[in-house]
């Protein structure tokens, strides 16, 4: 009883006006593999967030626009391909030139270890490599991502 | 950041972002700017696209707007999902279909979710579509969540309603007959390139000659289309164009502003009124007490809906500020 009533008074909650987090999850370049991304999608929806899937083959310029048009505040990009150190830090590259540099940049996929502090460096936010469990990227995600002012 | 009235309708593709994004989260700023905005409003054409999940929705959106980019439009997209009931999250997806026009700067995309609301749409559609008319948008694209029945509010949003079927349904045309042809300005079959087209559009063109129309009435033309490849896309152009004249003549366009204007009314009407009851309960600590006490059976919803209506609201609407509620004993 205790707990349905806690329950209860949370949906009452959760359709109270408020700040819904956005994130688009996208694959850029021409990588097919898109298991991993759907999965992110999937696990992020269940954690209650509003996710923006583009699919696959995005230019960074597509991810770029959708981001601004959705007004998101995460972009999290799955990349298997190899082409992670070229599209990654040119996507935080055009976001800043449009001054949205604030929108989180993460993602994950086949990334050597020796490129994820040049990654950092450049801006993205966070990298999780195969293996890494869902609840690990949840928490991130919810810790790290917060609507936009 | 703060939205200014003149980007927004200066087309500024940030700034229609953000204040889409604070009415969908019903920040009260946004309200007070969609009042202002709202005498822009009224240039653009809306067409909604209802259909079952998977009919082609969004490829048919996506191919509309090939067109009419070719013609020059200004095409404002909106497309919506559902949320998940169980945990307030949501998978928005229709833009995977819709990449043609992903780095165009006269198409804008927008990915809503339900949160809660039934009928199609999400709540905050209405201002976001008010806001895309606003920013200058020619044609607006509603594509609202796959639903069949016939309570559905895009009829009253949009000029033209696009309903898409798919052939093979069979029977199923029969079960979802119902609301549909009050939906329908203009079927749609769309994967024409799949076996049963034929059959499907025969059993639509007989349904809707079944129907009884007077003389002036519009009769929804049935149209084959694919819309992978955009076969029959250009006659559906067509038909969308003929309608829009049909709903322009002067006969007809005054009732249809009126249909608008009174959805618009009680839309907002209904999303305020249940904000402020709620809002005033909860600020008074008896949303929660109220709801356990109703759980527990020792009061009834019907009695608290009616005592919230009957005093507080009344006393709200003739500017008073004497909160029965208030005194309201906890038994
Ligand atoms: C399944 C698979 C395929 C499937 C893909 C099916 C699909 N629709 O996804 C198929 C058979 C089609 C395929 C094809 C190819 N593949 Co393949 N494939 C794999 C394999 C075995 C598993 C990938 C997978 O789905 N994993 C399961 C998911 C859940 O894991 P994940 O994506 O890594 O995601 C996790 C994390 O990385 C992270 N993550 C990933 N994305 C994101 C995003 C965000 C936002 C966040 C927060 C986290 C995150 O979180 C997830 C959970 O822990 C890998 C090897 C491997 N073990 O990784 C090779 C692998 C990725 N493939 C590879 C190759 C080379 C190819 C091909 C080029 C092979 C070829 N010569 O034809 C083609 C290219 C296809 C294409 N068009 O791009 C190489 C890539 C090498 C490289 N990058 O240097 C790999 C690494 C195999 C190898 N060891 O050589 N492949
Ligand atoms: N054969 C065929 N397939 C089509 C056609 N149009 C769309 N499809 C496919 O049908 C599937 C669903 O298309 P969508 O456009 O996503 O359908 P939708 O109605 O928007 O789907 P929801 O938004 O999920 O309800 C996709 O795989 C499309 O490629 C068509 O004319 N013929
Ligand atoms: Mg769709």
């Amino acid at each position: 009883m205790a707990s349905a009533l806690a329950r209860s008074r949370e949906t009452t909650k959760e359709r109270k006006p408020g700040r819904k987090v956005r994130i688009l999850i996208g694959k850029p370049g021409l990588d097919g593999h898109d298991r991993g991304a759907k999965i992110i999608a999937r696990a992020l929806r269940d954690a209650g967030f509003e996710i923006i899937y583009t699919g696959l083959h995005q230019t960074p310029e597509m991810i770029v626009s959708a981001a601004a048009q959705e007004d998101v505040d995460g972009i999290g990009l799955s990349i298997l391909s190899g082409a992670h150190n070229y599209l990654l830090p040119r996507i935080v590259e055009m976001l800043r030139e449009k001054k949205m540099g604030n929108v989180v940049v993460f993602g994950g996929g086949i990334i050597p270890d020796e490129d994820i502090p040049k990654l950092k460096r450049k801006g993205v936010d966070r990298m999780f490599t195969p293996g890494t469990p869902l609840q690990e990227i949840v928490e991130y995600v919810r810790e790290r991502v917060k609507p936009r002012k | 950041m703060a939205v200014s009235l003149k980007d927004v309708l200066g087309g500024d593709v940030r700034s229609a972002a953000r204040l889409m994004r604070d009415l969908d989260d019903e920040i009260p700023a946004a309200n007070r700017l969609l009042k202002r905005l709202y005498k822009h409003t009224g240039r653009a054409y809306i067409v909604g696209i209802t259909g079952a999940p998977g009919s082609g929705k969004s490829t048919l959106v996506d191919t509309l707007t090939d067109h009419l980019r070719g013609q020059g439009k200004n095409v404002g997209i909106v497309a919506i999902d559902p949320t998940s009931p169980f945990t307030g999250g949501a998978i928005l997806g229709d833009r995977i279909r819709m990449q043609k026009h992903a780095i165009d700067d006269k198409v804008f995309i927008r990915s809503l979710a339900t949160r809660g609301h039934l009928g199609g749409l999400s709540k905050s559609t209405i201002d976001i579509v008010n806001v895309m008319d606003a920013m200058g948008k020619d044609i607006i694209l509603i594509e609202t969540v796959g639903v069949g029945q016939d309570e559905v509010e895009i009829v009253k949003v949009a000029h033209t309603n696009l309903v898409v079927v798919v052939p093979g349904l069979g029977d199923d045309i029969q079960a979802i007959k119902a609301g549909i042809l009050e939906i329908a300005d203009i079927f749609v079959v769309n994967k024409s390139d799949r076996e049963g087209a034929d059959k499907t559009r025969r059993e639509l063109e007989t349904m809707v000659a079944m129907n009884e129309y007077r003389k002036g009435d519009w009769v929804p033309p049935v149209l084959p289309a694919v819309a992978q490849t955009g076969a029959g896309v250009a006659e559906l152009m067509e038909a969308i164009e003929g309608h829009r004249k049909f709903i322009y003549l002067e006969e007809n366009l005054g009732q249809y502003q009126a249909g608008k204007a009174r959805v618009e009314l009680l839309e907002i009407l209904k999303k305020k009124l249940v904000e402020k009851a709620v809002d005033d309960l909860e600020r008074h600590g008896l949303l929660e007490p109220i709801i356990e006490e109703i759980a527990r059976k020792k009061t009834d919803p019907y009695s608290i809906v009616e005592k919230v209506v009957d005093h507080s609201f009344a006393f709200h609407l003739i500017g008073g500020n004497d909160r029965t509620g208030s005194k309201r004993k906890k038994t």
